[in-house]
């Protein structure tokens, strides 16, 4: 097991050098710099700015260099188009608000998706089953983009239970976390029915019938343990968008998070925090997987990995 | 007449009726309600985005000020502001009132139906087709070629498809969209894109960039599935037979193995849609989408949300008509999958 870990990690270092070139290329490829304005800046401005940060010398240098201050001062470079803030500082700023949002979402969607599933494929067929289902398509066709002002709409301005937007206190967090959660619950609960039916008509579940244990303990220690593969599968990924920040939600709520550097950064050429932002959603994702993977082995005895 | 005599002349009735994979699965299609809805919904919607002229009862383009944000009268009382009337214009001219530029919301909806739908559609289109001649070759051939193309695949999937796509937009903007000299790759660009515009009826809306964008990003589940199904196909002894009658491997993929695998992979990129839809929404919302003023859906809720404090009813009817879409799109993939494998019914 732990030899499998280390292997892991130690592939995700060629898989992050390689979506890192990817971007850097990438956003090099995009015309225009991030020294663009409106008002065009005088030439030598500009000369002057590229040399400030390192643009004049060749692309593979930059990378180089780029790459070589992560590893030896962990240091993400400086944004170009906020002047005097590192990537460092707004990872500072502005993660630990999209984190905290996205782990409130995920309890959301696992909260709502995981019971709907279960009761869904346990009652297959009946009310409670198309009403589960119902809900799934509901969560699946309503996007955050309107869900988010649906809900202000109701619980905001109509019921004025919530606050319309802002971040911070903890009735500013329901609304969004609801927001970004339902979509994701609608996934969670569509899966864990899907996975839930095929779980119980295996032949480990007719021997636990066969030894006479309570359908309670059957459900819960047999069925459900192995349904929750296929669940804890989109988990990781699941994570990893939702805690990096989410641009439409943040934006509807006013919520200050990382989810509008990965747009703006683009949209600036701001070409360091391109590469942060990126990166980060990289690394959570590949950990994520790779936390998904260990659970698989604790919830499913024939995993094992060696 | 028994009760056996009854079964068997019903029997014999359904035997004559003609009975391929299709012409049942249509059947089965039909007699799932919420998929017949949804179907309905969705030819309602093509019908609107061919007819957008003639139903739209204003020019999507044109407002002038004085009509900004006006509300019509028959929607003050479901607003969830009370005291809207004593700031905002109340005017019937609009029936679903009027944006902040003071265009028509009701028109503005109609022609958005001509960016959704296409996009929609063309998604669908482009990553099967992508996907489809990719995951043949790979499957088919497999060994060595299989391999490597599917590490490419594992490499795309690796890369937050949000930023490939923000990424491409952006190339595609600054590249193509400007004016550029005759003769160039990114001056042909430009033309078709025009010609697509011109035919979707629309004022320089960038739509062939949006479909590239999105056709770039989607194929590689598609290529996956594909794969899949030929690979458990093409061990199959109607395949073998194929070979020893000497059917070249064009002609094998393309008579044997296509026809089998083509209902799991539509009824995939059915369920597609509505995340394409959505793709171009998002796109719009955060301004890399349609150029201005062609409306679209994704946009008009952007420019809602921002006044959805003071002037509430600019978001509603929009995102109204996304989810009805969404809905229409799902229930008609759900139902197409249970119909044409109804072994499949409620897997996800």
């Amino acid at each position: 097991m732990l030899r499998y870990i280390v292997r892991r990690i130690l592939w995700m270092i060629p898989v992050l050098l390689f979506i890192s070139i990817v971007t850097f290329a990438l956003s090099h490829a995009v015309p225009g710099g991030p020294f663009d304005r409106e008002k065009k800046l005088p030439p030598e401005v500009v000369a002057n700015l590229e040399k400030y940060y390192g643009l004049d010398k060749p692309l593979y240098q930059q990378y180089l260099n780029y790459i070589g201050n992560i590893v030896t001062k962990f240091d993400f470079g400086p944004s170009m188009r906020q002047r005097g803030r590192t990537v460092n500082e707004i990872f500072a700023a502005h993660l630990p608000i999209s984190a905290q949002l996205g782990v409130l979402a995920l309890l959301v969607a696992l909260i709502i998706g995981i019971p709907l599933g279960i009761v869904a494929a346990l009652k297959q067929n009946t009310f409670w089953d198309y009403l589960g289902m119902g809900v799934a398509v509901f969560g699946v066709s309503v996007p955050n983009i309107v869900l988010g002002p649906l809900l202000i709409w109701i619980f905001a301005l109509a019921l004025g239970w919530f606050p319309v937007a802002g971040w911070g206190k903890p009735s500013q967090m329901v609304l969004p976390a609801i927001a970004l959660g339902l979509g994701s619950s609608a996934i969670i609960g569509r899966l864990t029915r899907a996975s839930m039916l095929q779980v119980i008509r295996e032949d480990y579940i007719r021997t636990a019938r066969s030894k006479g244990l309570t359908e309670r303990i059957i459900m819960v220690r047999h069925a459900l343990k192995n349904a929750f593969i296929p669940v804890a599968t989109v988990l990781g990924p699941m994570f990893a968008a939702l805690t990096t920040g989410t641009f439409v939600v943040e934006q509807i709520f006013a919520i200050p998070g990382m989810g509008k550097y990965f747009i703006t950064s683009v949209t600036n050429r701001d070409y360091a925090v391109v590469m942060g932002t990126t990166l980060l959603y990289a690394v959570f994702l590949v950990i994520a997987n790779l936390v998904v993977d260990i659970t698989y082995a604790f919830l499913d005895p024939r995993i094992r990995y060696t | 007449m028994t009760v056996q005599e009854r079964a068997a002349s019903r029997l014999a009735v359904r035997e004559q009726r003609e009975t391929n994979l299709w012409a049942d699965a249509f059947r089965r299609l039909i007699r799932n309600r919420a998929a017949l809805v949804g179907g309905l919904i969705v030819l309602g919607l093509i019908l609107t985005a061919i007819f957008a002229p003639q139903l739209a009862p204003m020019h999507y383009a044109e407002g002038d000020s004085y009509n900004a944000q006006t509300v019509p009268s028959w929607l003050v009382p479901f607003l969830p502001i009370k005291n809207i009337q004593s700031y905002a214009k109340i005017n019937n001219n609009f029936i679903f009132g009027s944006d902040e530029l003071g265009r028509d919301i009701l028109s503005r909806i109609i022609y958005g139906t001509r960016v959704s739908l296409p996009v929609g559609f063309m998604g669908a289109l482009t990553a099967l087709i992508i996907g489809l001649v990719y995951g043949c070759i790979s499957g088919y051939y497999g060994g060595k070629v299989d391999n490597i193309m599917m590490r490419i695949v594992d490499i795309m999937y690796a890369f937050p498809t949000m930023l490939l796509i923000i990424l491409l937009m952006a190339f595609f903007k600054s590249t193509f969209a400007q004016v550029q000299e005759p003769g160039t790759i990114a001056y042909t660009f430009n033309q078709i894109n025009k010609v697509v515009d011109r035919f979707l009826g629309l004022q320089g809306g960038g739509m062939l960039f949006i479909f590239m964008g999105i056709g770039l990003t989607a194929w590689m589940g598609m290529a996956r599935l594909a794969r899949g199904q030929i690979l458990s196909l093409k061990e199959k002894e109607f395949i073998e037979a194929a070979h020893t009658v000497g059917a070249g491997d064009l002609r094998i993929i393309v008579r044997h193995i296509l026809p089998n695998i083509l209902g799991p992979c539509i009824v995939a990129e059915t369920l597609a849609i509505p995340g394409y839809i959505n793709y171009e929404v998002f796109l719009s919302f955060i301004g890399l989408g349609v150029d201005a003023p062609t409306p679209s859906w994704g946009s008009m809720i952007s420019e809602g949300s921002r006044s959805i404090r003071s002037y509430p009813h600019m978001i509603l009817f929009p995102a109204l008509a996304l989810s009805i879409t969404m809905f229409a799109f799902n229930f008609l993939g759900d139902g197409l999958r249970d119909a044409l494998d109804p072994r499949m019914r409620g897997t996800s």
